[in-house]
């Protein structure tokens, strides 16, 4: 066996050990995904930046103008404040500006809202996700289970009555738009029929209760929750109903299934462990466009319930052109999304270890 | 089916698989509905406002009437005929989704073609940039955009809308794109020595056009919502009634909370889920006939 001159076996093995471990960390799917949602984030927060200073009506000049029209403030004292309330020093070339942004932005600092003066950006966030990720899960979660098991249902009994109403149900609930199915639901049973106390359901949790690990407050919150993520459940729930559909449809002509059958197997047996299983797996990649699109649809939909969620913060924020306020919260759902989708990868490659081993070859 | 040579009248061939589209759609009767409901809709958006002319008039005494044989679906809050509104509402709305799904669509169809049949660095570059578009949630992304720069004219929003729904289109056809790569005429063509350009736009995307209407078609509902989403919000400083418009001011208006007022916003509201169920619904029957296995009854 010839070596290379001057290198002795034993160095050439430790060497290729190492690069070997290395290279298998490099191509394992975990490590290509966690890049890959660094280079996302990365460029997402750079996007953002530029938008802000690129566009016209670049908010900060406005800002600085507004100080020293409105106030008297000297002009260099308003870019002072300025350059507080966006957490960015405007003195300084754009590229330097960009690395204290990126800086900042590392340390948690995203800025003071410009029109709750004193406030930090990070505070007001740090109030309202919490009941957008709450009600928002749970949305996802529900509507995921419910789907899922009545598409499997669906499929099983095809062409039956059963099949034929959800159908139709399901492709006219994923075709109208989330938020006006939340305006129907206000107007049918709020308004009209009087089903629901509408008025008494507004907002996160009833005013004046204390927020607090108790009972009382959990019922609250779930009373006022029920109506977005019914909206969700609603709209999302057809979608996931198809697609199982025809994913079940497809694995049960596989053949492992036939010769499951052929070996006696309980039928709930087949349903759970082999086709239930391989009939969910492609449902992960939809769930990744998913999350973000509900998210997103939370920007209306807590609109219509007056709830307090980040969704709601960013339609006022947006309103009120608080551009501190709309650039964090714009930032923070953003990554919401990226991690989701990351986490969703990850799961299906845990699920699935034909993703990792295709990936490495 | 006619076998597909190397190089026929690309337009004739875009035609054809039109003509082929819409023959095929009628094989799908719900499907077939959905187109019809699709151009119905078009028709009355467009030609109704010639016969129905729009109710300006505003008539204190007739606010929030209900329905009657005079004004088919009552009047709203300042008395005006609530039927001549929607007639006349569609208008704007079809044209914005129009513009924003041809625009999305030229996009993707140029770079999901171009990205499958060159391969290598150059589909790498653009899937991950469509990737990374891709994980943006899209209607913030829009509403924040919306903060910066006005939308006054439904020309603006909907290229704007186009330059941003691109990316869900590309990946689909990109994938269309790809299994056509080894199809035999591709093969030819390549033989044949005729140059990238000629062959990605004129061999295979007069073939793709099934997929191309499929994408378009979805490109519109995306539109449609996007559109809806953002003038509820306020965000579009647009007169003029059309429906997102209505829903709007009912809401504004508070027209959602008095009994009598139900027709002011559940109108607009139908008619755009009729729209988006129209249009998706016509979709769905495409996918069925070029996707075999979406099919309920083999």
């Amino acid at each position: 066996m010839a070596t290379a001159a001057g290198v002795s076996p034993s160095q050439t093995t430790n060497r290729l050990d190492a690069r070997s471990i290395l290279r298998s960390i490099g191509n394992s799917y975990v490590f290509r995904k966690l890049l890959r949602t660094l280079i996302t984030i990365f460029v997402v927060t750079t996007i953002i930046f530029f938008l802000i200073r690129l566009l016209p009506g670049n908010p900060i000049e406005i800002y600085v103008n507004q100080l020293v029209v409105t106030y008297g403030i000297p002009y260099h004292e308003a870019l002072d404040q300025a350059a507080a309330l966006f957490a960015i020093d405007l003195d300084q070339p754009i590229a330097l500006q960009y690395v204290s942004y990126l800086k900042n932005l590392l340390q948690g600092n995203l800025g003071m809202s410009v029109l709750s003066p004193g406030t930090s950006v990070t505070e007001v966030i740090a109030r309202f996700l919490p009941w957008t990720l709450f009600s928002v899960g749970m949305g996802l979660l529900i509507s995921f289970i419910v789907g899922i098991t009545l598409g499997v249902m669906m499929a099983y009994r095809r062409d039956s009555l059963l099949d034929h109403v959800l159908t139709i149900f399901s492709s006219i609930m994923s075709s109208v738009p989330d938020f006006l199915v939340g305006l129907m639901l206000v107007v049918w049973l709020g308004v009209q029929w009087k089903v629901l106390p509408i008025a008494a359901m507004r907002g996160a949790y009833s005013s004046g209760m204390q927020p607090g690990l108790n009972f009382a407050f959990f019922k609250d919150a779930f009373f006022h929750a029920t109506l977005p993520v019914s909206t969700y459940i609603l709209t999302s729930v057809g979608f996931w109903m198809l697609s199982m559909k025809s994913n079940t449809i497809s694995v049960l002509g596989e053949d492992y299934v036939t010769i499951a059958k052929a070996r006696g197997l309980k039928e709930s047996r087949i349903t759970s462990a082999y086709v239930g299983r391989n009939a969910m797996l492609p449902m992960f990649t939809i769930l990744t466009i998913r999350i973000g699109f509900v998210v997103g649809g939370s920007l209306l939909v807590e609109q219509i319930f007056e709830y307090a969620g980040i969704g709601r913060m960013l339609g006022q924020a947006i309103g009120q052109r608080d551009y501190t306020l709309m650039q964090g919260i714009f930032l923070v759902i953003t990554f919401s999304v990226i991690t989701a989708n990351f986490f969703a990868d990850i799961l299906y490659s845990w699920l699935d270890p034909r993703i990792k081993i295709g990936a490495q070859e | 089916m006619t076998t597909q040579t190397v190089s026929n009248n690309p337009l004739r061939k875009i035609l054809s698989s039109i003509g082929t589209s819409l023959r095929l759609l009628t094989y799908n009767r719900v499907g077939f509905v959905g187109f019809l409901a699709v151009v119905a809709i078009v028709l009355l958006s467009y030609l109704g406002p010639l016969v129905i002319p729009l109710d300006t008039k505003t008539k204190i005494d007739m606010i929030y009437t209900t329905p009657s044989m005079e004004h088919i679906l009552g009047t709203d809050h300042q008395g005006r005929d609530i039927w001549s509104q929607i007639v006349n509402g569609g208008r704007d709305v079809i044209f914005v989704a129009f513009l924003a799904a041809l625009i999305s669509t030229l996009i993707a169809v140029s770079f999901g073609t171009l990205s499958a049949f060159v391969g290598g660095w150059l589909d790498n570059l653009i899937m991950s940039l469509t990737d990374i578009i891709l994980t943006i949630p899209q209607f913030p992304l829009l509403a924040v955009l919306a903060a910066f720069v006005s939308l006054n004219s439904l020309t603006f929003l909907g290229v704007l809308m186009g330059l941003l729904n691109w990316p869900a289109l590309l990946r689909a056809i990109r994938s269309q794109a790809l299994s056509l790569k080894q199809r035999d005429f591709i093969e030819a063509a390549r033989a044949l020595d005729m140059g990238t350009w000629h062959i990605v736009f004129r061999e295979m995307v007069p073939n793709m056009m099934p997929y191309i209407i499929v994408s378009f078609t979805l490109g519109m509902t995306s539109a449609v919502y996007q559109q809806a989403g953002l003038v509820f919000l306020g965000l579009v400083p647009i007169s003029g009634g059309n429906w997102s418009v209505m829903i709007q001011l009912a809401w504004v208006r508070g027209a959602i909370f008095s009994k009598d007022s139900v027709w002011y916003i559940m109108a607009p509201i139908l008619a755009i889920a009729l729209f988006q169920l129209a249009l998706i619904t016509m979709t769905r029957s495409l996918e069925l006939v070029f996707n075999p296995r979406l099919r309920s009854n083999e």
